[in-house]
C-alpha cells in the first residue's frame, strides 16, 4: 500500500500518503481513534471500499486493476476476514460455516469437509463440527470465525475489532490463537482495534492518523 | 405496580414506540393498513349491493301487496276458488278482506294490435274491488287524471287501466290512451284512466276492475289473493288456518320478503365468506408484517425490557400498532368498500350478476350497522394479526436477544404438526355437521379450521419437502445456502407464506368447484336439450289445444313435448317450486329428463310425481314416497316415481304427467315445447313452417330456440354469476402476493448482515441474488404445495358439503389441471422475481456497512 488517500463524501480528507507493507508471517496491528478511518482502512484492502490516490497490492495484484468480478476472486483466493460480531450462519452446521470459503472455490465435499473438521480442530472444536451456533458461546463463535478466515489459506488475514464482543479472558485467548494461526500459516496479517491491549499481540503496532501510520513501540 | 399499572404508567413511552415506528417504517405501516382495507371493502360492498337488492325486493313486495295486515294467497298461479272469499270474510278476527286477481301481463306499446307487435313491457295486473282497497290496501287505488272528483260514479268502469309511474312510463302511454294488454293468453283493449300514487315509482304494477279482470282474462270463478285487514291477528290466524283449501295459504308482505330472502341467501353468504377470506388474507399479511418487524426489533424490545418496561408493555405496543393499522385499515376500506359497491351495482346489478333479482333497480344506502360490524372485523383481523407476534417478542430473553449472536435460528428445532393435525382433524369432523336455518354454518366454519390447520402446517411441510433436497450434493453455494436457510427458517416461511398459502387453498377450491359445476350443467344441458328444436311462449300468452295439436301434425315434426310450468308455494317460508307438466313422462324412454333415482316398485294406484334434486333435497322426498301438492282445493296426491337432475331451479320443481294436471286444474295450455323433428328434416324451414302456423295473434309473443343457443345461453349465465366471485379470488390471490413481496423484501432487508458477511467471503452480488432467487422459488413451490393440497381439500367441502346445503345440488370433481399449473407456476415465479428484485436492494447496500455491529 503506498501513497493511499480517501477523502471522505463531505470532503474532509480522512487519511493522505499512507505506506505500509505486510509481510508473510508478519501480524500488524492499526490503532487509533474512533472515527480515525482503521475500518475503512480494512475495508480499501479488502477491496470493498474505494480510495482516492495510491496504490494498494496485494499477492502482486494491485487492487485498482481489477474490476468487482477481479476483487471477488481476490477475496475468494487470497484474503480471510474476522468480524467484531462473529457473522456465524445460524442455520449452516459448525463445519459448514467453516468450509463455506472453500465450498465457493470447490465442489469436493469430502476434501472441504475434512478440512473444515481438521480447521475446527485446530482452534479446539474438532468434536462441535455438527453442531450449530446456538451452542456456543461468543469466544467459541469467534474461535469458528478464525477457523473459516484460514481454511483456504489466504496470504492476508484482515480483523476488524475480533475481541470487540468478548470478556478479556476469552479475549486474550482468542487473540493468541489468532496470532499463532496467522504465523503459522505464513499468513499476513492486519488487525484493526481501538485497544492497546489487543494490539499488543501484533508484531508491529501502528497508530493511524489523518497525517499517516506512525509506528508504536510494542511494550 | 400492577401489569395494568405498569402498562398504562408506560403510556408516553408506548406512544414514542408507536409513532416512532411509524415515522420508521411508513410504507410498511401504510401497505399493511391497505391490506386489511381491501378485505373490508370487499366485504362490505358486497354486503351493501346485497343488502340494497334485498331491500329493493322487499319494497317490491309491499307495493305490489299494497298494506295489508295479511293475506290468503293461492300457491300457486291457478288461484283458488273464489268461494273462498265470504268464507274468509265471515271468519273471527277479520275486519275487513280484499280480493284479488294477479296476472303476468304484457302491455303493449299504444296503437299497436297484439298480432303486429313483438312482446310489450312486463307489468303485474292486479284485478281489485276498489271499495274494498279502498279500506285494506288504499295504495293499489289508483287516481283520475283529473283528480279525486273526475269519473266519480265510473270507479267500476271495466276498461279503465291505472299503472304506476313505472309501468306508466315504461309503456308509452298517456293517461287516456288505449292499450293492448296480453295475460293469460288473452288480448285486451283498455284505457288508461289514470295512476297509483302510492306505489312505488320504480314499481311496474297496474290495477283494473277484478269483475273485468276475471271475465276478460279468462279467470272466472277463482281468486289469487285475499288482502285482510284484521281485527285481531291472532284469533284471525286461527279461524283461517282451518278453512284455507289446500291450494292456498296465509301469507304476509314479510313471509314474501323472507322466502325472496332465501332465493339469494346462499348465494349472498357465499359471497360475503369469499369477501371475508380476502379480509382473512389480510390479516395474514398483518401477521406476516408484525412477525417481521418484531423479529427486526428484538435488540430493541430488549433494551426496553432492560430500562423496565414489562413484558405486557411489548404486548401492549405491538398490540397498538395492530390497532392503529386497524383503524386506518378499516376506515379506508369503509370508504372504498361505498364507493366499490356504487360502481358494483352500476356495473353488474343488485345481484352482482347472479340474476337474482333482475329488473329491480336500486341505490346504495349506507348500512351504520354493517359498517360498524366490518369496521370491528377488520380490527380483529389487523389486532390477532399482531399479538401472536407480539406474544412471541415478549417470550425472548432480553439478554439473549441484546448479545444479537446470530443464534435466533437453529435447523434442529422441531416444528410441531400437532396443532396442524388437530385443527385439520377439527375441520374434517365438522364438515360432518347438518345445515344451521338452511345454510352450511358448518361447512364455512370446516373450511376456516382446514384453512387455519393448512397454513399451520406450512412449517412442517416446508421442512418435509426440503429434507430431501438437504440430502443432494450440491456443490454450489448459493443453492446450498438457499436450501439450508429456507429448511433451518421453516416458521420465517410460514410468516412468509401463510396468506398466499390461504388465497391459493380458496381460489384451487373455487376454480375445482365451478369447474366442476360448470362439467356437470354442461353434460345435464347436453341430456335435457336433446330436442332439435324449443318453442315458448311469452308471459300471458300460451299454446291452446288446436294449436298444439296443429303444430304437432306438420309435416317433418316427429313430436312435440308440450310442457307447462307455474310456481307453487309448498312451504309459505319457502320459495315457491316449479310444477312442471309434460306430454312425456320423465321416466320415459323419449324423455331428456335424466333420472338420479328411481322407483322400482311401480304398482302405486296414485299418479306419479318426478321431483327434482332440489326439491327432493329441501322437501325430504325420496321415491316411493306420497307426496300432498297444492292443486285444487283438496290436496293432490302423488307417488314419487324418481329424482331428476336439475341445475337451473335452485328452490326445487316437480314434474307430473301433462294429463294429470288437465285432470286436476282443467287447463289444457302449454307454455313451451321441445320439438323433435323427423330425420333430415331442416331445422330452420321446421321453426319457418311451424311459426306460419301458428295463429297471428300468438307469431309474435312466441320464441323459438336451437339447443345450442340455448346451451350457449345458459352457460353465459353461468360464467356471469360466477364473474364476481372470480374477481374476489382475484383479489385475495392479489393481497397474498402482496403479502409475499412485503414479506420476502423485509426478510431480506433483515439479513443484510448475511449478505454483507458473505460478501466479504468472495461471495458476488449475483450469487446472493441467486441464493435469494432460489429461495424464493422454494418458497413458492412450498406455497403451491400447500395451497393447491389445501385447496383440492377444501374444493371437496364446496361440493360436498356447502353446494348441498346451500342449494341443494349434488356433482361429480372435476380437477383444473390447467389452472391449477399456472397457479403454481405464476406463484413460483411471483415469489422468485420478488426476492431477486429485493435481493437487488439488499445488496445494493454497502457490504461494509452491513457488517458493522453498531450500524
Amino acid at each position: 500500500m503506498r501513497s493511499l488517500a480517501r477523502t471522505l463524501p463531505d470532503g474532509r480528507r480522512l487519511f493522505e500518503t499512507l505506506d505500509l507493507s505486510v509481510q508473510r508471517g508478519e501480524l500488524v496491528a492499526i490503532i487509533g481513534e474512533s472515527g480515525a478511518g482503521k475500518s475503512t482502512l480494512l475495508n480499501i484492502l479488502a477491496g470493498l471500499d474505494e480510495y482516492d490516490a495510491g496504490t494498494v497490492s496485494i499477492a502482486g495484484r494491485d487492487l485498482s486493476e481489477l474490476d468487482e468480478a477481479g476483487r471477488t476472486q481476490l477475496r475468494r483466493e487470497a484474503i480471510g476476514f474476522v468480524f467484531q460480531a462473529f457473522h456465524i450462519l445460524p442455520y449452516l452446521t459448525l463445519a459448514q460455516n467453516v468450509g463455506l470459503p472453500l465450498a465457493l472455490v470447490s465442489s469436493d465435499r469430502s476434501k472441504i469437509e475434512a478440512k473444515a473438521t481438521a480447521m475446527l480442530s485446530s482452534v479446539g472444536l474438532g468434536e462441535r463440527g455438527s453442531g450449530y451456533a446456538r451452542d456456543l458461546s461468543g469466544g467459541e463463535l469467534q474461535r469458528v470465525a478464525i477457523a473459516r478466515a484460514l481454511v483456504h489459506d489466504p496470504m492476508l488475514i484482515l480483523a476488524d475489532e475480533p475481541t470487540g464482543n468478548l470478556d478479556a479472558d476469552t479475549a486474550e485467548t482468542v487473540l493468541r490463537l489468532f496470532a499463532s494461526a496467522v504465523r503459522d500459516r505464513s499468513a499476513a496479517g492486519i488487525i484493526v482495534t481501538h485497544s492497546q491491549e489487543t494490539a499488543r499481540v501484533a508484531d508491529r503496532i501502528l497508530t493511524l492518523t489523518s497525517g499517516g501510520l506512525r509506528a508504536v513501540e510494542n511494550q | 405496580m400492577s401489569l395494568v399499572g405498569g402498562v398504562s404508567s408506560a403510556r408516553l413511552a408506548l406512544r414514542w414506540l408507536l409513532v416512532g415506528e411509524f415515522r420508521a417504517h411508513p410504507t410498511r405501516f401504510l401497505a399493511t393498513a391497505i391490506a386489511i382495507a381491501v378485505g373490508v371493502a370487499l366485504g362490505f360492498a358486497v354486503h351493501l349491493v346485497n343488502g340494497t337488492a334485498l331491500a329493493s325486493f322487499g319494497e317490491a313486495i309491499r307495493s305490489v301487496n299494497g298494506s295489508a295486515d295479511l293475506m290468503v294467497r293461492a300457491s300457486s298461479p291457478l288461484g283458488f276458488d273464489e268461494a273462498v272469499y265470504p268464507k274468509v270474510m265471515a271468519a273471527d278476527g277479520v275486519k275487513d278482506v280484499s280480493p284479488v286477481v294477479v296476472l303476468d301481463a304484457q302491455i303493449l306499446p299504444p296503437a299497436s294490435e297484439p298480432s303486429e307487435s313483438g312482446p310489450g313491457r312486463r307489468f303485474s295486473l292486479l284485478g281489485l274491488d276498489v271499495i274494498r282497497a279502498a279500506n285494506v290496501t288504499p295504495s293499489l287505488v289508483g287516481t283520475r287524471s283529473g283528480g279525486v272528483g273526475e269519473g266519480r260514479g265510473t270507479l267500476f268502469e271495466g276498461r279503465d287501466l291505472f299503472l304506476s309511474r313505472a309501468a306508466l312510463g315504461a309503456s308509452g302511454a298517456s293517461i287516456g290512451e288505449t292499450v293492448w294488454i296480453e295475460a293469460n293468453g288473452q288480448a285486451v283493449d283498455l284505457r288508461v284512466a289514470g295512476i297509483l300514487p302510492g306505489v312505488a315509482d320504480d314499481q311496474a304494477i297496474g290495477t283494473m276492475d277484478i269483475a273485468s279482470a276475471q271475465w276478460r282474462f279468462d279467470q272466472l270463478g277463482t281468486l289469487d289473493r285475499l288482502d285482510l285487514k284484521l281485527a285481531d291477528e291472532a284469533v284471525a290466524r286461527d279461524a283461517l288456518e282451518a278453512l284455507l283449501p289446500a291450494n292456498a295459504i296465509l301469507d304476509s308482505s314479510e313471509t314474501q320478503t323472507t322466502r325472496g330472502d332465501a332465493l339469494s341467501r346462499a348465494y349472498r353468504v357465499n359471497l360475503d365468506m369469499l369477501a371475508l377470506v380476502a379480509l382473512l388474507t389480510g390479516g395474514f399479511l398483518v401477521y406476516s408484517a408484525q412477525s417481521l418487524s418484531v423479529t427486526r426489533r428484538l435488540r430493541s424490545f430488549a433494551l426496553l425490557r432492560t430500562l423496565g418496561l414489562e413484558r405486557e408493555g411489548i404486548v401492549a405496543s405491538i398490540a397498538l400498532e395492530g390497532l392503529a393499522i386497524g383503524v386506518l385499515g378499516t376506515v379506508l376500506g369503509l370508504l372504498m368498500g361505498y364507493g366499490l359497491a356504487i360502481a358494483a351495482l352500476n356495473l353488474l346489478g343488485g345481484d352482482l350478476g347472479a340474476g337474482y333479482f333482475s329488473g329491480t333497480r336500486e341505490h346504495i344506502v349506507f348500512q351504520p350497522k354493517a359498517a360498524f360490524v366490518f369496521f370491528l372485523l377488520g380490527l380483529a383481523a389487523a389486532l390477532v394479526g399482531s399479538v401472536f407476534p407480539a406474544l412471541s417478542a415478549s417470550r425472548a430473553a432480553p439478554a439473549a436477544a441484546l448479545k444479537n449472536t446470530g443464534d435466533v435460528l437453529d435447523p434442529r428445532d422441531g416444528v410441531r404438526i400437532w396443532p396442524a393435525i388437530l385443527l385439520l382433524g377439527a375441520g374434517i369432523l365438522t364438515t360432518f355437521l347438518p345445515p344451521v336455518a338452511d345454510l352450511p354454518i358448518f361447512g364455512y366454519a370446516a373450511m376456516a379450521l382446514l384453512l387455519a390447520g393448512g397454513v399451520a402446517g406450512v412449517p412442517f411441510l416446508a421442512r418435509a419437502l426440503l429434507s430431501g433436497l438437504l440430502r443432494l450434493r450440491i456443490a454450489r453455494v448459493s443453492p446450498m445456502l438457499a436450501i439450508r436457510h429456507v429448511y433451518g427458517a421453516p416458521k420465517e416461511a410460514a410468516a412468509a407464506l401463510c396468506g398466499i398459502v390461504a388465497s391459493t387453498a380458496l381460489m384451487i377450491a373455487m376454480a375445482t368447484m365451478v369447474l366442476s359445476f360448470r362439467i356437470a350443467v354442461d353434460e345435464w344441458l347436453g341430456q335435457t336439450l336433446a330436442s332439435d328444436l324449443y318453442v315458448r311462449a311469452e308471459a300471458g300468452t300460451a299454446f291452446e289445444p288446436v294449436v298444439q295439436d296443429r303444430l304437432a301434425g306438420l309435416a317433418g315434426v316427429a313430436r312435440i313435448d308440450f310442457t307447462k310450468e307455474v310456481p307453487m308455494t309448498i312451504a309459505p317460508n319457502r320459495p315457491a317450486i316449479g310444477l312442471i307438466a309434460r306430454s312425456i313422462d320423465p321416466g320415459s324412454e323419449a324423455s331428456s329428463v335424466q333420472l338420479i333415482e328411481e322407483e322400482t316398485d311401480t304398482q302405486s294406484e296414485l299418479p306419479p310425481a318426478w321431483v327434482s334434486e332440489p326439491a327432493a333435497r329441501l322437501y325430504g322426498w325420496a321415491p316411493g314416497d306420497v307426496i300432498n301438492l297444492p292443486i285444487g282445493g283438496e290436496p293432490a296426491r302423488f307417488t314419487v316415481a324418481g329424482v331428476w337432475r336439475d341445475y337451473s331451479r335452485q328452490q326445487g320443481a316437480v314434474t307430473i304427467r301433462s294429463v294429470d294436471y288437465t285432470r286436476l286444474v282443467g287447463d289444457e295450455s302449454r307454455m313451451a315445447g321441445a320439438i323433435t323433428l323427423e330425420p333430415g328434416a331442416d331445422v330452420e324451414a321446421a321453426e319457418a313452417q311451424l311459426r306460419t302456423a301458428l295463429p297471428p295473434a300468438l307469431r309474435t309473443s312466441v320464441s323459438f330456440a336451437r339447443p345450442g343457443d340455448l346451451r350457449d345461453y345458459a352457460l353465459a349465465l353461468f360464467d356471469r354469476s360466477f364473474a364476481v366471485t372470480y374477481v374476489l379470488e382475484a383479489v385475495a390471490i392479489l393481497v397474498g402476493l402482496a403479502g409475499v413481496a412485503a414479506t420476502m423484501s423485509a426478510q431480506t432487508i433483515a439479513r443484510v448482515r448475511e449478505f454483507g458477511m458473505l460478501r466479504h467471503l468472495g461471495v458476488a452480488k449475483r450469487e446472493i441474488m441467486e441464493m435469494l432467487g432460489i429461495e424464493g422459488a422454494l418458497l413458492g413451490t412450498v406455497g403451491a404445495i400447500a395451497g393447491i393440497a389445501l385447496g383440492l381439500v377444501l374444493s371437496q367441502v364446496l361440493i360436498h358439503v356447502i353446494n348441498p346445503q346451500s342449494f341443494n345440488w349434488t356433482m361429480g370433481t372435476h380437477v383444473p389441471i390447467t389452472t391449477i399449473l399456472a397457479v403454481a407456476l405464476a406463484l413460483i415465479l411471483a415469489a422468485a422475481v420478488t426476492a431477486v428484485v429485493s435481493a437487488r436492494r439488499a445488496t445494493h447496500m454497502n457490504a461494509v456497512l452491513a457488517v458493522r455491529e453498531d450500524w
